[in-house]
């Protein structure tokens, strides 16, 4: 037995839904009359939509008279068919004519995304935009690194302008507030590093240097790498986004027309607080984590817990500690420069946002990584190897 | 017909089920005994307000009163503390037994900035709420819908492909009343349209939305501040204050009320310059009508226009040419 479709829409109500339909009828003189049927709307044009785009047949007259319901794409599909086949259109409701007059001066030209070019031109272009970036870049950084220069000197003669206020509260958020990640992160660094050396010096018998390891790696280069690491993840990209941000809604600017310098107001704090706050937290960071590789050697060599400190202050070299130390501004600096660089490079949209604070985090941990082999090599060839 | 069926298949198979049908109904928003509180801070309290069909509802008050919020509640933004609203026959504050029915798919909403999706074009963005309802429709038809609802609502052409960050503000608004227009809904949401255009501009969207109004057979929940828009376009105007709906009416009936906030409000200075431009408006369309007839008849009609000019600025405090 055949059922019409009806019945089985009925049984699932997931396609309960009245779709348009149309016939076709030859009339004489040539060409054909489109019978268009039931509603006409957004909702149900679908299959009609396809069809029709598929009829090939000239049409000589469109007739409206059995549409039950109408909308503008109803009206649109409906004048659009009449236009492409010159075909009139029957039998329309006041709506539809309303409707059909309304759209009748909106034109289908027009693009909807910006014409794109083909691949011949596009990987030119492409490649000529990173170039030309990259110039712009390099002359936007020297730009924006002679305004930093040229507001410290004006703050070095002119303490009073300094945004004391500012600068406690990025103190804050830069170094006491990171503090509680930072010293997880070391101490589980710093047993890392005793369980390694260890496993690795027992084969040597020589387990007692686990303590030289752990104190000179973390005093050296772990501490302050980590924790560098960590700023530039936690307050690079927070400067990025809070700058980018005060510049999409025009906060920037609007310090600009009030006198107030944003590089004084927004950068200086930010990079002050970064540079002072990259060395204790670096310090602390090598610390917990010495504390870290003591608390292993206590449960796995069994060697004491004050044992292992006191034998860190003799094989440590005090200059391992100035390496570290000597380090940390200098990455804090590049941090809180490339964090605010990028913020400030924020135009347009929310997407641009999300891009430069990735792209300053990216930036930040390269160059700390790219400063930090230059600064072992060059410590080591002035003699505190 | 294996073509037609393969057609149907695959058009059911994207499709997203049962849709709302159209609305028959007297009242497309019903709102009852509605309450709002921020904390302690109360800004609804028992409030109810019911909108008729094909109607410009103006919902005016003071900043603060909570136009914003009222509006946010019925479309389902704010979820109010108690209070019942129904919007096109569904209840918005309910359980959702009907959730296989979606309401939005009814209504288009403009929010006061735009709300325009940033990293889309602004074609891209009509397209945003129809690819989501109606994943059925080809990219063809969906395009050259994109593209007419951009002309419909006043943009050029070329708008079609820029990006929020290249329109201007009056521009935005345009292409978020496109968007909101995108599915031919019956219940059309403005937050404020004309705050922040020039005079001319505002005037210019006023009559659009007038327009859209007529031709569209919509009904509008219009929030704004802005006297000329409701002696323009709107048929009724809703006052809030008090925490409340104080009086709902046509403008000569609220003037007719003597809250001292209506009073206030339309007999302001600014109430009284767009009565005025409103009146003035009138007997200008009238006097060009007499006008013309006059000039078929009589030679003398310069003596008596100008005299008709006259007596028309006389009342007119805010100046101008009539």
């Amino acid at each position: 037995m055949h059922l019409p479709p009806q019945c089985f829409y009925r049984m699932n109500p997931q396609l309960m839904r009245e779709w348009a339909d149309f016939t076709t009828e030859a009339v004489e003189g040539g060409g054909m009359t489109l019978s268009l049927s039931g509603p006409l709307t957004v909702s149900s044009i679908g299959i009609v939509d396809r069809r029709l785009r598929a009829l090939d047949a000239p049409l000589a007259r469109i007739d409206l008279s059995a549409v039950t319901e109408i909308d503008t794409v109803g009206a649109w599909t409906a004048w659009r068919l009449s236009e492409e086949h010159g075909a009139e259109i029957v039998g329309a409701s006041d709506q539809a004519q309303r409707l059909i007059s309304a759209l009748r001066d909106c034109g289908v030209a027009g693009d909807i995304v910006p014409p794109r070019h083909d691949l011949v031109r596009r990987v030119p272009e492409a490649v000529g935009e990173l170039v030309v970036g990259w110039g712009r870049g390099t002359v936007g950084v020297t730009a924006f690194l002679g305004a930093i220069l040229v507001s410290v000197w004006y703050l070095i003669r002119n303490p009073r302008k300094m945004r004391m206020k500012a600068v406690v509260r990025q103190l804050e958020l830069v170094g006491v507030s990171a503090l509680g990640i930072i010293g997880l992160m070391s101490f589980l660094v710093g047993i890392v590093i005793a369980q390694q050396g260890a496993v690795q010096l027992r084969q040597f018998g020589a387990e007692i240097y686990t303590i030289n390891l752990t104190g000179r790696l973390s005093m050296r280069e772990l501490g302050v790498l980590m924790t560098a690491i960590m700023v530039a993840g936690r307050s690079g990209s927070a400067f990025a986004a809070q700058i980018g941000t005060m510049k999409l809604t025009e906060e920037v600017d609007a310090m600009r027309t009030i006198g107030v310098s944003p590089v004084e107001a927004l950068i200086i704090p930010r990079v002050l607080a970064a540079v002072v706050m990259m060395p204790l937290l670096g310090f602390y960071a090598a610390a917990v984590s010495i504390i870290g590789g003591a608390f292993l050697a206590m449960f796995t060599l069994e060697i004491p817990f004050f044992t292992f400190l006191s034998r860190i202050q003799e094989v440590v070299p005090i200059h391992d500690v100035w390496v570290g130390m000597v380090k940390a501004p200098f990455f804090g600096l590049i941090i809180a420069l490339s964090g605010c660089y990028q913020g400030m490079q924020v135009k347009a949209n929310a997407e641009e946002v999300g891009l430069r604070t990735t792209m300053a985090v990216v930036q930040a941990i390269f160059m700390v990584i790219v400063l930090d082999a230059f600064f072992a090599v060059f410590f080591t060839n002035v003699g505190w190897g | 017909m294996t073509a037609r069926q393969d057609i149907t298949n695959a058009v059911e198979g994207a499709a997203l089920g049962e849709v709302a049908a159209h609305f028959a109904g007297p009242h497309p928003i019903v709102v009852e005994g509605l309450v709002n509180r921020f904390g302690d801070h109360v800004i609804h309290e028992n409030l109810s307000l019911t909108v008729n069909r094909g109607e410009i509802l103006g919902v005016v008050g003071g900043s603060g009163t909570g136009k914003s919020v009222l509006m946010r509640s019925i479309i389902g933004l704010q979820i109010p503390q108690a209070g019942s609203i129904e919007v096109l026959g569904r209840s918005i504050t309910g359980d959702g037994d009907e959730g296989d029915v979606d309401i939005r798919s009814r209504w288009g909403v403009l929010f006061q900035g735009g709300a325009l999706f940033s990293t889309l074009t602004v074609a891209e963005n009509v397209e945003v709420p129809l690819k989501e309802f109606y994943p059925e429709i080809e990219d063809e038809l969906r395009h050259e819908i994109a593209r007419y609802k951009v002309m419909l609502s006043g943009l050029p052409a070329e708008a079609a492909s820029k990006y929020p960050s290249e329109l201007s503000g009056g521009m935005r608004k345009r292409a978020g009343l496109a968007r909101a227009l995108s599915l031919d809904p019956e219940l059309l949401f403005l937050d404020e349209p004309t705050a922040g255009l020039d005079p001319i501009g505002a005037a210019a969207f006023d009559r659009l939305t007038k327009e859209l109004q007529e031709t569209l057979g919509l009904t509008v929940f219009l929030i704004t501040h802005d006297l000329d828009t409701l002696y323009e376009i709107c048929d009724r105007v809703a006052v809030i204050a008090e925490k409340q709906v104080i009086a709902v009416g046509t403008i000569p009936e609220l003037l007719a009320t003597d809250h001292p906030w209506i009073q206030d409000y339309f007999n302001g200075p600014r109430g009284r310059a767009a009565q005025n431009s409103q009146e003035r408006g009138r007997a200008v369309k009238a006097d060009q009508a007499v006008k013309a007839d006059q000039a078929v008849y009589s030679d003398q009609t310069g003596t008596a226009a100008s005299a008709d000019d006259a007596s028309g600025t006389m009342d007119n405090p805010a100046g101008g040419e009539a």
